[in-house]
């Protein structure tokens, strides 16, 4: 292959690591490193009230990046909700929208692939509610399939909450047809978009989910700033999750109102830098394309199973994955022995559950290994990777594992 | 891969080889105490079993990587014979040194010593702590 024209965009990669754990966090390109910077350094203001010029600018950039984000996603600008991250939109989402409207007996559909964030929060206002969580059967690869998901789906279902993309199996859900056959049956959906935006074109009028919450830092961007994206018509009826300044309209010492969404989620100070960062890095992903992107990964990645394939003592879990997740195990060596030994060969990984225990405890394991690559990884990346595994294999056999 | 060595040293890998006091036992009289780590998938299990202040038996079950099972099975051994006072303290002094904190370095903390290596590695302090902390609750 030849060289890789984004490396040199990626300064965490001057060290020489081999950075194979974008599914955990992406790395951040100068661009948006000198966002950061250019917000604390010469603006530094709170957004929405000053009058000075760097007030200005600041509320400004933070409402085109509302725009920017919107464009991104085929949204209109009053649908995107800045959050904190992923797991913060699926919150808001669960007990702002769930708790209001979910009855005794009401079910909720989820997955064994749900990321914690998209779990937990629905297992909670269940149990609040009295609604019933269902699971859909995953086929025997670990797919959400369609079918599948219409045997789960019936007229007591209200919500149905998926990821799109399986941070340990790395499946892309078959969402636009499930969207389609929950709003049958009146269900909303949400959607899980934390390990897809950063690869998958998603135009949210198109898919036509209810909600779809991501991070910024899993798509080039700063931690700490996340979007949600709801309809408006739901945003509009729900309350607001969390109360105190900025998101109100009038405060009287008997009864307040509220601002109309988006602001009425965004109360108190923002993470305003985070905020203007995520403009820079949605720019980036742009000028790029997130089509060339995929296309990179794919290449990348089909190299990465065809290399470990070969490796008698790799275990892979989801070899039929379409995206850059690779989920796996040495024999006889736990995952957390053999992470050290990568950790100690500068190649970054990710060893554990990864937040997922319920598609661990569907593949029978304790835990596991996770390789994903993206836009900035190389074969020769995939080669570091490969001699590791070789090496470690030989490494922990010695050792008597 | 001098760091690795001193991690993986021989004691560790013999004991995750030929666990000690594996097994739990179904007697009241245990006192049973589990952990489950949920970012890394270790599940450790303890038991002890107390008379007049001294500890008769201990008992280990469950499973995770290397560093975690021999410390459970390391620690079973050690336990066994000391009184509840004793075992408490090297608990604590042991716990100290693999997380690197200051730590009583003139106490023998016997076969426990090989895991000073732990210290190099901040991210499996976890590891080799987990059995200790269960053990200590065991005997609240
Ligand atoms: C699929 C999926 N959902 C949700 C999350 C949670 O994202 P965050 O921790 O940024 O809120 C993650 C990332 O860990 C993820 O991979």
């Amino acid at each position: 292959m030849m060289t890789n024209p984004w490396v040199k965009d990626f300064p965490q990669l001057n060290s020489g690591m081999c950075y194979l754990d974008t599914a955990a966090t992406s790395l951040k390109p100068l661009s948006v490193i000198e966002t950061l910077d250019h917000y604390y350094h010469d603006l530094s203001a709170n957004i929405h009230r000053g009058m000075y010029h760097a007030a200005v600018e600041t509320t400004q950039l933070y409402e085109e990046t509302r725009e920017t984000i919107a464009r991104f996603i085929g949204a209109e600008t009053e649908e995107i909700i800045f959050t904190r991250g992923t797991t913060s939109g699926l919150n808001m989402v669960a007990f702002s929208y769930g708790l209001a409207h979910l009855k005794p007996g009401d079910e909720i559909i989820v997955s064994e692939l749900e990321h914690h964030s998209s779990f937990l929060p629905w297992q909670e206002v269940a149990k609040r509610t009295g609604a019933v969580l269902r699971f859909v059967t995953l086929n025997e690869e670990g797919r959400i399939t369609v079918e599948a998901f219409q045997e789960t789906l019936s007229e007591k279902t209200k919500v149905v909450a998926l990821t799109y993309v399986s941070n340990v199996m790395g499946f892309i859900t078959p969402l636009k047809e499930i969207v389609s056959l929950a709003h049958d049956t009146d269900a909303i959906v949400v959607v899980d978009a934390a390990q897809a935006i950063q690869h998958i074109e998603i135009d949210v009028s198109d898919l036509d989910c209810d909600f779809l919450a991501f991070s910024g830092h899993k798509m080039l961007g700063p931690t700490g700033i996340g979007i949600l994206y709801g309809k408006q018509n739901l945003l509009q009826s729900m309350e607001p999750f969390e109360f105190g300044g900025d998101m109100n309209e009038d405060v009287e010492k008997g009864q307040s109102t509220w601002k109309t969404a988006p602001q009425k989620f965004e109360a108190g100070t923002m993470p305003i830098a985070s905020v203007l960062g995520l403009k820079t890095a949605v720019e980036y992903l742009q000028s790029i394309g997130l089509k060339q992107i995929s296309e990179h990964i794919e290449k990348v990645h089909r190299y990465a199973i065809a290399q470990l394939s070969q490796i008698d003592e790799v275990t892979i879990y989801n070899k039929t994955s379409e995206t850059g997740i690779i989920s796996f195990n040495l024999s006889d060596v736990p995952a957390h022995d053999a992470i050290t030994f990568f950790a100690e060969q500068d190649v970054a990984l990710r060893a554990g559950q990864h937040c997922a225990k319920l598609i661990c405890d569907w593949l029978g394991i304790h835990s596991c290994l996770r390789a994903s690559v993206y836009l900035y990884n190389t074969y020769k990346d995939v080669d570091r990777l490969v001699e590791a595994v070789k090496q470690a294999v030989k490494y922990f056999k010695e050792l008597g594992f | 891969m001098s760091g690795l060595d001193n991690l993986y040293r021989e004691v560790i890998m013999e004991h995750y080889k030929n666990p000690r006091n594996k097994g739990l036992v179904e007697n009241e009289n245990y006192k049973t105490f589990r952990i489950k780590n949920p970012s890394c998938g270790d599940d450790i299990t303890i038991q002890s079993f107390v008379i007049d202040g001294i500890i008769k038996d201990c008992r280990q079950e469950g499973h995770g990587c290397s560093i975690s099972m021999a410390s459970a099975s390391v620690l079973t051994e050690m336990m066994i014979g000391k009184t509840v006072e004793e075992a408490l303290e090297v608990a604590e002094n042991y716990l100290n040194m693999v997380s690197n904190k200051q730590y009583n370095e003139t106490m023998d903390l016997e076969e426990a010593e090989v895991f000073s290596g732990v210290r190099q590695f901040p991210a499996r302090v976890k590891c080799a702590s987990i059995a200790w902390v269960a053990f200590k609750d065991t005997l609240k």
